[in-house]
């Protein structure tokens, strides 16, 4: 009995690191989960007209927060050009601290995954949106309500196991 | 030598410098706030610093924000809400006291009482089993005798 007190502590302690393990402490979880979109009205990069928040309801979209100067968009980029191309999703690119002209250059080298490409060149989108770090995606349903945010690049994994099931609607 | 020991000690205020130019157009009172403000707000790019050291361009957005609201007549509390709604109560340094932070609360205390029950029963049980050597008186006499 008493040498099955360490083995029972060294039980609980791998458990317990076991499970801090797999969170990664960057990856804060946003508090906008359930909610309605945040309010936002910005101009689209083509031609300059308004595209607001209530311009996301009625279907299931993804909302990518990104930028021509960020890094991991480059890694998540050919994941969205497929999500796009093969499944037929909808992504309004948020383009976060950039210019036209930038991100007009970026979008002809890669290719455009988005459906609409809408300007925060100050950030205040991102800043009512709680992104702290592009590239963020936020899954939103028909209602315009937030149901998940993918915090860094979108993966596959992330598109098949968590998104896809959220997006039932979006289907090639 | 002491001439590079004068310009080390210069660096610190190279640092406060930096973030110097985001008080201007605050009064003493707001001044003072918004010390205090970026002072318990975490900057979420690295999360160990708060707004007011990070010099993450995050840190200074939430900075601006922050001195935006305190100059449009919010309290503390309208600005620290504002923030948590969008980034949760990770960006408070402090955590508030609900269901879901008892035990972050708590913990610590649980911890050292847990530490005091076993530590006054391992006391117990070491005086008990003392307790336990029956001294036979005439034995230890003959013991004391043999040794002198």
């Amino acid at each position: 009995m008493r040498y099955l007190i360490p083995v029972v502590v060294l039980a609980a302690l791998v458990v317990l690191f076991a499970f801090g393990l797999q969170h990664d402490p960057r990856e804060v979880p946003s508090p906008l989960i359930g909610k309605p979109a945040p309010a936002f009205n910005l101009k689209l990069l083509d031609d300059g007209t308004s595209y607001s928040n209530a311009d996301l309801k009625g279907r299931p979209v993804l909302v990518n927060f990104f930028a021509s100067w960020c890094e991991g968009c480059q890694v998540e980029h050919p994941v969205l050009l497929k999500l796009a191309r093969e499944f037929n999703v909808e992504i309004i690119g948020m383009d976060y601290k950039d210019k036209p002209e930038d991100v007009t250059n970026w979008l002809a080298r890669h290719g455009s995954p988005y459906r609409k490409v809408v300007m925060d060149e100050e950030g205040t989108a991102g800043l009512d949106w709680g992104v702290y770090g592009v590239p963020e995606t936020f899954v939103l349903d028909a209602a315009g309500t937030i149901v998940y945010k993918q915090i860094g690049p979108m993966t596959e994994q992330a598109w098949r196991e968590k998104i896809a099931p959220l997006m039932a609607g979006a289907k090639p | 030598m002491r001439v590079l020991l004068m310009l080390l000690a210069l660096l610190p205020m190279l640092a406060s410098a930096t973030n110097a130019a985001d008080i201007s157009g605050l009064n003493a009172e707001q001044e003072a706030r918004y010390r205090t403000l970026t002072n318990q707000l975490r900057c979420l790019v690295c999360q160990n610093q708060n707004i007011a050291d990070s010099d993450a361009p995050l840190a200074a957005d939430l900075r601006n924000q922050v001195k935006r609201q305190l100059l449009a007549g919010e309290s503390n509390q309208q600005i620290t809400d504002y923030l948590t709604e969008r980034y949760g109560d990770f960006v408070l340094y402090k955590p508030p006291f609900k269901a879901i932070t008892l035990l972050l609360w708590f913990g610590p205390v649980l911890l050292v009482l847990l530490a005091l029950g076993m530590a006054y029963a391992f006391a117990r049980r070491s005086r008990s089993t003392a307790k336990t050597v029956a001294v036979d008186e005439d034995k230890l006499r003959k013991l004391l005798e043999e040794n002198k």
